[in-house]
């Protein structure tokens, strides 16, 4: 994406931090469950 | 570093004696130096570069790495996760030595070091990110002598005064926790004011919490660490209790680490993003960005989560000393090598010799100051007439 303006470059950069946010969301809950699944009630 | 060289204060020419031995002389007499000829005599700092390893190992590193104490006591008197308890006194002890050594450390760094009392006596300065380092660490340290001395107390027998100072222990504790990440953070806030000189891929408006969040998975790994070397020098000085309790405590404290490391590692790659860093990952400060977001941060998480998985307290351990050094590296990068990277060759830093010998120096005495309480007051163990939760 060609970033010609203050906007351009914070509607580009919000927009990669909400995907990766998504991804951070789901991970960490993915995470937890393979370091705690194993584990003794 | 045997137990045997320290028994009821006969000295031994053991292997670690002799090494601290030479060490600490080598350290008196840069010491003199140091004190004698000034900064230049035994540094190679510069206007261009006026922190060096002092700053960047024995404060960055020393602070960071003693976190345990309130990550720890958290832990066990906040979130109410008694079964770590045993964990408590040698974290506090490592956390007390280590900042009690930054502030040693401090003396040598600043050029007049008679005026550290200066922010707090002569001007307040209260709207600088530094007077809040300052001030913060010296209640801080306040706060971790308080947190101590009930062990010496017992050690001394005064009862009654280390009965007070006991019932203190929960307002002390939430005292450390708001000191500490106040300061923390803040370490990492000293390098928002020079966006020109930090290399962009380590510069973010998030260094604040990269510092905070690092301090948290470095007190983690420390106390793991310490807990894994104390095991090896003061097995016989442990009581049941403590042995009973390592397994969990290292499992416990594993699990904590990785997923701490987990969030750290997002929130580098959201900060990578914040700012559009992502070209500089071509170059080579970016290969050796990603040497530390993947082998010091992703693959520590890993090793500590399969180890958690496994019940591997081994992996664990090595994910802890790995993760600790990878710490170090971060704070080196922040503080010294991605720092005036657009400097030519010439004009960089690199460590005088002398400087490193006070570095070891203070590190040395640490080890000897910890050798010395562990051997002599109930860290490991619950003191006899002692035995009330604490």
């Amino acid at each position: 994406m060609d970033i010609y303006t203050l906007q351009d470059f914070f509607t580009f950069t919000k927009g990669v931090i909400y995907i990766l946010v998504i991804i951070t969301l789901i991970g960490l809950a993915g995470f937890w469950r393979f370091l705690t699944e194993r584990d003794e009630d | 570093m045997s137990n045997e060289g320290t028994t009821a204060g006969k000295f031994q020419m053991t292997p670690f004696n002799m090494v601290a031995g030479v060490i600490v002389i080598l350290g008196v007499i840069v010491t003199i130096l140091r004190f004698t000829g000034g900064l230049g005599a035994v540094t190679n700092l510069t206007d261009y570069n006026p922190w060096g390893i002092w700053i960047g190992f024995d404060l960055l590193v020393g602070v960071a790495l003693s976190a345990g104490g309130f990550v720890t006591s958290a832990a066990v008197y906040i979130f109410g996760l008694k079964k770590y308890h045993s964990a408590v006194r040698p974290a506090i002890l490592t956390a007390f030595l280590g900042y009690a050594l930054v502030v040693l450390a401090l003396h040598y760094d600043v050029g007049r070091p008679w005026r550290l009392p200066y922010p707090f006596i002569v001007q307040q300065g209260t709207s600088s990110v530094l007077f809040e380092v300052g001030a913060c660490v010296a209640l801080y340290l306040t706060v971790l002598f308080i947190e101590w001395s009930p062990t010496a107390m017992e050690w001394l027998g005064l009862k009654k005064i280390r009965g007070i100072v006991i019932k203190l222990t929960l307002l002390l504790t939430i005292f450390g926790v708001i000191l500490s990440t106040l300061h923390q953070s803040s370490l990492g806030a000293l390098f928002l004011i020079a966006p020109s000189k930090l290399h962009p891929l380590w510069y973010s408006k998030y260094i604040p919490i990269y510092f905070f969040v690092s301090a948290v998975i470095a007190g983690l790994s420390m106390v793991i660490f310490e807990s894994t070397l104390s095991h090896r020098y003061f097995h016989d000085k442990m009581d049941e209790t403590h042995l009973a309790e390592s397994r969990g405590v290292t499992l416990g404290f594993g699990k904590a680490a990785a997923y701490t490391l987990a969030g750290y590692f997002l929130l580098k790659v959201i900060g990578v993003a914040a700012d559009n860093d992502w070209h500089y990952l071509a170059t080579g400060y970016g290969a050796w960005f990603l040497v530390e977001l993947l082998g010091f941060i992703a693959l520590p998480c890993f090793v500590y989560a399969v180890g958690v998985r496994e019940k591997n307290t081994t992996l664990i351990r090595w994910a802890a000393a790995w993760t600790v050094l990878g710490i170090i590296l971060n704070r080196f990068n922040i503080s010294l090598i991605a720092f005036n990277y657009h400097l030519p060759a010439s004009e960089r830093y690199f460590p005088h010799w002398m400087e490193v010998v006070i570095s070891v120096f203070i590190v040395t005495l640490g080890l000897v100051l910890f050798r010395f309480i562990a051997t002599r007051m109930p860290i490991f163990y619950e003191a006899a007439g002692y035995d009330d939760a604490h």
